[in-house]
């Protein structure tokens, strides 16, 4: 099967999200969508998907033009969704799961689960997907959780496969299963398009890439003809320093030192286990690790939002086990939060009051009861200077601005002002590629500053590259210590699953 | 279609939420034409439609000439929206708190109780009684108000379930207050509160130049747009109004900015019981003279349709407190010159607040594009 997209032209009041874009894809070959954020291919792939209808230009199904109503219509046309977030009923096994909406049924419509078992059995041969079916999705790790949606999409009879960042949610050794995965379904005759802003990724797997830049196609090239930094630079524009640019770190006395840090969640289950560690002045430490093994919950207790069940927490000569958020703010403390739109911002605000949404009450924007919101004004205009913010009015709402924006009044709200330590959760999340320039290059200045940095990312390339020393945790411990330099993202990797790299003594 | 009316459409492209409101009070008034004809069994059984067209003519005009037609009805319609613009500045700042305060009958039931009270205990001028009978209604509101925020604070009791909850116990207790020595009058057997001293009582706004009979409406309009102004304020210009809007917008990036949340959700429903404790304390100031079981009736219910209409914003109250206000005494005017029952206002109510909930709804009967529209399943998350 051949797909073609043809001058796919589409525009909303005051953005024109695609802009003529031509892309083909045909059985048995990888094509890569790359761009950044606002680039528009969530447009182009909802309207792919049947959710938008184009302006102008066409679907083309081997040569034969197509009208996508809805999803259906896409799906009967032979295409297929692995979507970011699985779309999945955790407490059905993994062949209730495939079968839902196309249930094989017997007498009386009654579901015919035998069938449907044997149905999941057949596609996860068939691909070696290693499957069984009567496992519950929620005892399932992401990355087969991940497959269940791959057969989803394979049992609906897709012919091009569609998969939107697949690689976000696993690790390293899942993403090498995954690229295997991906491997067997080209040459059983699958076309998949891979829609990452992962370029080594990129690279590693598609035949074609194809760059979007602004709702255009800016290019189209392959493996063979294009590296990192030249991909990069067509997302962007213009050329991009994809390497952090530092210095040997130079660190001084102990700013954060904890000890014997212990937190449990509500249900009463150790997601932080006896965890010490002490991050220097000067230096990035990073924590590296798969989603969800208590990195999220350590920064919140050493930010103050979730309390310790034990052990202490120390900033410079204080312990602040017990101290609320803007103590340990006023102390010296930032910030970095995981999720920008969830924490790190109210977006139905401004800019402005955004930027002052942790000292608000300070006596140099307030007085009294009342807020002085010219003095706000002022410094909001000076931060967005100083720290590139892209905006033409600093009243704006948050909301208005793009996501790498976003990010970066984060970043000048909580980097502006005389630190001991800052603490960066996934600081580049979402972010395009010169953003996430920029967002480092004010980390490490902030570490040559002689601030103590510590860094949680679940992105293993971005822990390496920024920081002086490696923290891996598993399952609520640390389990190693590395330095970023000497060892290899594979081995970090094996100890992000919980497993000791071969010939490394413990 | 017609053209023009394709044309409206697009003029009204991109057009604020200001219109979209308008719309939807147009759309309810259509609604509520349909209504009053197809319910006009009689006439329309006779097939006589003509009539039944007519019959509607006369309730429309009878709403608007009962609610501005007269000095007298403009003073029932002033009189009506009083309560209304306080209560609803109430329900609009627990709102804007991220907080439902559906209990603003309670508070105003323990406010105007408050109010009382203090109206038919003290003696004094004027200008000592009416503050402190006041306030004495914002302290019973308050307290009332507080309960909530502390079960919501202390042990996350979701506030829509005990604001309801409470608004019996509010009733009931005023039930039993009524009818011990302190507040009963002492020649009835009835629930029925003596009467506030003559002096607690809120003059007539032109009462001062002689107007007092022809336009009757009494001066707690004044007190009620001084609080809207005090709202605005609070908003716009205050340090805590800025802490309530980041915690009512997104409470995680406020626990996150050093706002301590449980204080936020007490102080938020303090606030707002203390609030509709002095739309109690107004009513039994301005309108009755004394309190009784059901003096508060479903005000505190329609203040919440008046926030929402007003989109919490205190401009916005107004106008709708305002509207709510009119629907009321020309609703009464409508009763007596047609057939049609005073409920219709009920439904006209419901009518706008159901269209207000379902702007998508109203912009598609208008043919109103907008930007912010969305349909269906979107990518969110591509690429990111």
């Amino acid at each position: 099967m051949r797909l073609d997209l043809v001058d796919i032209t589409k525009s909303f009041p005051g953005v024109l999200a695609n802009d003529r874009v031509s892309l083909n894809v045909s059985s048995g070959e990888v094509l890569a969508l790359i761009g950044e954020n606002g680039a528009g291919k969530s447009t182009l792939m909802n309207v792919l998907y049947g959710m938008y209808r184009p302006d102008s230009g066409e679907i083309r199904i081997d040569g034969q033009p197509a009208t996508f109503q809805s999803a259906a219509d896409a799906i009967e046309a032979g295409i297929g969704m692995v979507h970011q977030h699985f779309m999945l009923v955790p407490v059905f096994s993994v062949a209730e799961n495939v079968v839902l909406g196309v249930e094989p049924t017997g007498v009386l419509g009654s579901l015919d689960i035998a069938k449907a078992r044997q149905m999941v059995k057949e596609i996860s041969d068939k691909y070696h997907l290693d499957l069984d079916p009567d496992e519950l999705i929620e005892n399932l790790p992401v990355g087969i959780q991940q497959r269940v949606e791959i057969v989803k999409v394979l049992l609906r009879d897709a012919k091009i496969v569609v998969f939107d960042e697949p690689t976000s949610v696993l690790t390293p050794s899942e993403i090498l299963e995954f690229f295997e995965i991906v491997k067997s379904l080209v040459e059983s005759g699958k076309g998949v398009v891979f829609i990452t802003h992962k370029l080594k990724e990129a690279l590693h797997i598609a035949d074609r890439i194809a760059v979007l830049r602004r709702g255009k196609v800016v290019g189209e090239t392959s493996p063979s003809q294009a590296d990192e930094n030249k991909i990069a630079e067509m997302m962007v524009g213009r050329p991009v320093q994809l390497v952090v640019s530092k210095n040997t770190a130079k660190p001084g006395a102990e700013v954060l030192s904890v000890s014997g840090l212990t937190v449990l969640d509500p249900d009463g289950r150790t997601v932080v286990d006896d965890i010490s560690f002490a991050v220097r002045g000067g230096e990035i430490v990073g924590v590296a690790g798969v989603q969800g093994n208590g990195q999220t919950e350590l920064i919140e207790t050493l930010t103050g939002l979730r309390t310790a069940n034990d052990g202490s927490v120390r900033l410079g000569d204080d312990d602040i086990t017990a101290s609320s958020p803007r103590l340990r703010h006023e102390k010296g403390m930032a910030h970095i939060p995981e999720d920008r739109q969830r924490q790190g911002l109210v977006v139905g605000m401004t800019i402005a009051q955004n930027l002052v949404l942790t000292r608000y009450h300070s006596p140099q924007f307030s007085s009294g009861a009342s807020m002085d919101w010219g003095k706000v004004h002022d410094a909001a205009e000076e931060l967005v200077k100083n720290y590139d913010v892209r905006t033409n009015d600093v009243d704006n709402l948050a909301s208005t601005l793009s996501g790498g924006n976003q990010q970066k009044v984060i970043v000048a709200r909580e980097l502006s002002r005389d630190l001991q330590l800052a603490v960066a959760s996934q600081p580049t999340r979402g972010v395009d590629v010169g953003s996430i320039e920029y967002i480092h290059s004010q980390i490490v200045k902030e570490r040559d500053a002689g601030t103590a940095v510590l860094i949680v990312s679940t992105e293993l390339d971005e822990v390496m590259a920024l920081s002086d020393r490696v923290l891996v945790m598993y399952r609520g411990k640390i389990v190693a210590e590395v330095d970023p330099r000497v060892t290899s993202a594979m081995d970090i990797g094996l100890y992000m699953a919980g497993s000791k790299p071969q010939g490394v003594a413990s | 279609m017609p053209r023009w009316f394709d044309a409206l459409g697009s003029r009204l492209n991109r057009m604020s939420s200001f219109v979209i409101t308008l719309l939807a009070v147009l759309s309810a008034l259509v609604v509520g034409a349909v209504i009053i004809i197809l319910s006009d069994v009689e006439r329309l059984g006779n097939g006589e439609i003509g009539a039944a067209f007519s019959e509607l003519v006369t309730a429309y005009s009878a709403l608007v000439r009962g609610s501005v037609g007269s000095l007298r009805a403009l003073s029932e319609t002033v009189n009506n929206s009083t309560p209304f613009i306080i209560a609803g500045v109430s329900v609009a700042l627990a709102f804007k708190t991220g907080l439902f305060n559906i209990g603003a009958t309670g508070q105003m039931l323990a406010g105007g109780l408050a109010t009382t009270w203090v109206g038919f205990v003290m003696d004094g001028p004027a200008i000592v009684q009416i503050p402190l009978a006041l306030l004495a209604g914002l302290v019973g509101g308050a307290l009332f108000g507080a309960i909530p925020g502390v079960l919501k604070a202390r042990t996350g009791a979701h506030e829509v379930i005990t604001t309801i909850m409470l608004n019996y116990i509010a009733s009931f207790t005023i039930l039993w207050a009524l009818d011990t020595q302190l507040f009963q009058r002492p020649d009835r057997s009835d629930p029925i509160s003596k009467f506030v001293s003559d002096e607690a009582m809120l003059p007539k706004v032109f009462g001062f130049i002689g107007f007092g009979d022809e336009f009757p409406a009494h001066s707690g309009i004044v007190i009620a747009l001084l609080v809207v102004a005090a709202y605005w304020w609070f908003l716009e210009r205050s340090k805590m109004g800025f802490e309530f809007q980041a915690f009512g917008q997104n409470a995680d990036a406020a626990e996150y900015a050093g706002m301590r949340a449980k204080r936020l959700t007490v102080v938020g429903m303090v606030v707002a019981g203390g609030i509709a404790g002095v739309a109690g304390g107004i009513e039994i100031l301005g309108r009755y003279g004394y309190a009784t079981q059901t003096f508060a009736g479903t005000i505190g219910f329609d203040a919440i349709a008046v926030a929402l209409l007003g989109r919490s914003t205190p401009l916005g109250t107004v106008f709708s407190a305002i509207l709510f206000g009119a629907l009321q005494s020309g609703g009464r005017e409508m009763q007596v010159e047609t057939d049609i029952n005073i409920d219709l206002i009920v439904v006209l109510r419901a009518l706008i607040v159901m269209f207000i909930a379902a702007p998508l709804l109203v912009k598609a009967i208008w043919r109103v594009k907008s930007a912010q529209v969305s349909t269906g399943q979107t990518f969110k998350g591509w690429g990111s």
